[in-house]
């Protein structure tokens, strides 16, 4: 369905990634956000706080972003859109609730600007190395899907994104920025309410006497239904059947988590999105995400320019892990180049993916600042030499 | 002619799974007794049951969710408040209920009451205080009064416990009451009494866990409690509750403390953007939009 | 003629003894009958004396027992109960 005008400041914007990531929760029919303020990120609900009451919904600041993560959950079953934002200490405090969304199949984004770390580490500086994090920082077996835009006018577009896939798979998604992208400031273009395409809530149409909460009917995506429609169900963190009620039982656990896994898996292909360019004929490809994809595009012209053959692999989703083109062009590549804002993250995972094929150069940065395109080009000339 | 006499008309079977019973709760468990309360409550202050929505936390008491027929939520540990908040600021029609227990609210919940107590939410709390952690086993829990034994300190405690209606009527709570699993009427009445209060009440029931608290200490079983609470009751109410500290063999202080009136979290938030937007502010957000 | 009569649901009980300590007549007593997870679940041995006030039921942690006030009409002297196991298995 076309977005709710209220929520669509159309019109073309000067502003930072942190605004139009909070413009772009507002167009994709977010009503309802709990933050708590951690810097870089704090501006997304600051700028929810000022809008959201004259376009229809509710902010409130939480006292601790525990708080914050179930919070959003809350009214996520009370029939909203819902939302937070964090940064590394309060994605870390959010850990918990994104395992009891991914558990209850709460649909729901939580917005990463990531900074330097461990702990406090560098709070105005930026870094990308929650990426793991963001896949597996709650204990079990989960999944969840990632995004990483580079732009101010992807965090406004891929929140909306971001907002949809939560409704379509009913999973939490981790929006991963990073602190430049949300602090630079772009051009944004927001278009008209009616070219915006929203995901409406996958909300049952079942009887109060047939509905099951957990129930799938061949779609792995069960059917939800808010508090205070007469439905009366249950809905735990334990493992639990398709009414919903705790069944601690080998079997059922087998069956809840490996559905809960499937639900994305088997449609990885649908979510997996990627920029790609002159992989066809490349001898390397930059595998990049986030601010350094475009330090990284720099580095790929000024190699280009040398004459070498390299391609561009840049992802914009980060999870579930794109693993066939990985393995597709490890077939016929001799090296991926993988810069990235830690100490080797997605590196792993490019590897993993490669299968042996072809060798995963990392090129690491410990944070607080970003590459140099000359790094990169470094790793791309030795990569493209062997 | 005889009068068929209905015998499915227990009064709390219309508010349980009854596909799930019997519950797990273990012989002498006040708990259950304090869902009976609950379910009178429910009947004699005509409640909207489509309305409810019931949120608890992990532990004993937690389990509350998973037995009552209603949309009910069984979140994570010390956040069942947070829920509830969120749940009802998203939609302000619903009756939002937590029934948890004393470890789940006051310890690893604490923040998040004070917080809504602070704030003034409309959540009827109702905390089920065993004095201890039973389900894990029967840990020190921030009510266990001193000198008590359990499994974390086994040689006594010696923390001074929490006053939980001290505690939620310093940081703003509008209802304060405490019962025991023995006040069964009484209990019911005060559930009735804050389902008519817009705001944060918060209802204290002391109840047995006889397998771990009362064992531990040689209480004896779970009837052994409900005569102790008989006898070492005092229905003191509108005590100042600063005097209505446990011990581990004291007198309990049971009524009704604090019942005023201020107004509530959304009330505040309505008057402070209607009076810096005037007509601009937008109150409902549209939930049809959200399902297409 | 009593007020009151008292319905028990054999299975669910767990022999707390709330429901025979609390009622204020004294209508009830454990029995020697047990269910099949092995409790003494109570029986009636006042039934003349219950006036339906229900406090049995309102203190039962299990649910298994209510109960209520009957406009006078003459009914079976006994109380309705699934059947108790007592010596069987």
């Amino acid at each position: 369905m076309k977005a709710d005008p209220h929520g669509v400041l159309t019109g073309t914007h000067f502003i930072d990634g942190d605004h139009a990531c909070c413009e772009g929760a507002l167009a994709a029919g977010a009503r309802f956000a709990a933050g708590y303020p951690i810097t870089p990120s704090t501006e997304v609900v600051e700028r929810f706080a000022s809008r959201v009451p004259t376009v229809g919904g509710c902010f409130i600041q939480m006292e601790d972003e525990l708080a914050a993560s179930i919070a959003l959950q809350g009214a996520v079953w009370g029939g909203a859109k819902a939302f937070t934002v964090t940064s590394g200490p309060g994605f870390s405090l959010m850990m918990e609730h994104i395992g009891y969304a991914a558990m209850t199949e709460t649909p729901c984004v939580f917005v990463d600007v990531q900074r330097g770390g461990p702990s406090t580490g560098l709070p105005t500086l930026p870094a990308q190395a929650d990426m793991m994090q963001a896949r597996w920082g709650s204990h079990g077996d989960y999944e969840i899907i990632a995004l990483c835009p580079n732009s101010p006018q992807e965090c406004f577009d891929l929140t909306i994104k971001a907002f949809n896939l939560a409704e379509e798979f009913r999973v939490p998604v981790m929006f991963m920025m990073d602190e430049v992208v949300g602090h630079m400031t772009e051009k944004v273009v927001i278009p008209s309410a009616d070219q915006i395409e929203v995901l409406p809530r996958k909300h049952t149409r079942k009887s109060l006497e047939e509905y099951l909460p957990y129930g799938t009917n061949g779609d792995l995506v069960p059917e939800m239904a808010h508090a205070g429609e007469g439905y009366k169900f249950h809905v735990t963190g334990l493992t639990h059947d398709e009414r919903g009620y705790p069944n601690m039982t080998p079997q059922t656990q087998d069956k809840l988590v490996k559905r809960l896994q499937n639900k994305i898996r088997n449609a990885a292909d649908r979510i997996c999105m990627f920029e790609e360019d002159r992989l066809a004929d490349a001898d390397v490809v930059v595998v990049s995400y986030g601010i350094t994809s475009r330090v990284a595009q720099r580095a790929i012209d000024m190699a280009h320019e040398r004459g070498l053959k390299v391609g561009k692999l840049r992802l914009i989703t980060a999870w579930p892990f794109p693993d066939k083109k990985i393995l597709e062009l490890a077939g016929h590549v001799k090296a991926f180049v993988v810069p990235e804002l830690n100490l080797g993250q997605m590196a792993r995972e490019v590897e993993r993916a490669a299968n042996g094929k072809a060798r995963t150069v990392l090129v690491p940065h410990a944070g607080g600042g970003v590459h140099s395109p000359e790094e990169i080009l470094k790793a791309i000339v030795e990569a493209s030499r062997c | 002619m005889l009068n068929v006499i209905d015998d499915t008309a227990n009064p709390v079977e219309q508010f349980l799974r009854t596909d799930r019973m019997p519950h797990i709760w273990c012989p002498g468990c006040g708990i259950g007794t304090t869902v009976n309360s609950f379910a009178r409550a429910l009947i004699d202050s005509k409640v909207d049951l489509q309305s409810l929505a019931l949120v608890s936390g992990i532990g004993c008491t937690g389990r509350v969710a998973g037995y009552v027929k209603l949309d009910s939520f069984h979140t994570t540990h010390g956040r069942a408040i947070p829920f509830a908040t969120g749940l009802k600021l998203a939609n302000p029609k619903l009756n939002v209920v937590v029934y948890s227990g004393d470890g789940d609210l006051s310890a690893i919940g604490g923040n998040h009451l004070i917080h809504a107590a602070r704030r003034n939410i409309d959540l009827k709390v109702i905390c089920v205080n065993n004095l201890i952690y039973a389900m894990t086993g029967g840990q020190t829990a921030p009510t266990t009064p001193g000198h008590a034994t359990t499994s974390t300190n086994p040689y006594g405690t010696f923390e001074p416990a929490f006053n939980l209606p001290h505690l939620v009527e310093a940081a703003g709570a509008v209802y304060v009451a405490r019962w025991t699993t023995f006040h069964v009427r009484q209990l019911a009445r005060s559930i009735s009494e804050a389902f008519q209060k817009k705001g944060f009440s918060f209802i204290e029931v002391i109840s047995p866990c006889p397998t771990l608290y009362q064992r531990r200490n040689k209480m004896g079983d779970g009837l052994d409690t409900m005569k102790y609470y008989k006898e070492k009751s005092k229905v003191k109410n509108g005590i100042p509750t600063s005097e209505v500290g446990l011990t581990l063999h004291g007198e309990i202080a049971v009524g009704k403390f604090v019942d005023r009136d201020r107004p509530d979290y959304q009330s505040m938030m309505r008057a402070q953007y209607v009076e810096a937007l005037g007509d601009r502010y937008v109150e409902e957000s549209e939930m049809e939009f959200v399902c297409g | 003629m009593a007020k009151g009569r008292v319905s028990i649901v054999v299975e669910r009980c767990k022999a707390c003894g709330f429901c025979v300590e609390f009622c204020p007549t004294h209508v009830l007593a454990l029995s020697s009958a047990f269910n099949s997870k092995g409790y003494h679940p109570p029986h009636v041995v006042h039934p003349e004396k219950c006036s339906g006030c229900d406090l049995c039921g309102m203190y039962c942690p299990d649910f298994a027992i209510y109960g209520m006030k009957v406009p006078g009409v003459k009914y079976p002297d006994e109380t309705k109960s699934e059947k108790a196991a007592g010596g069987e298995k």
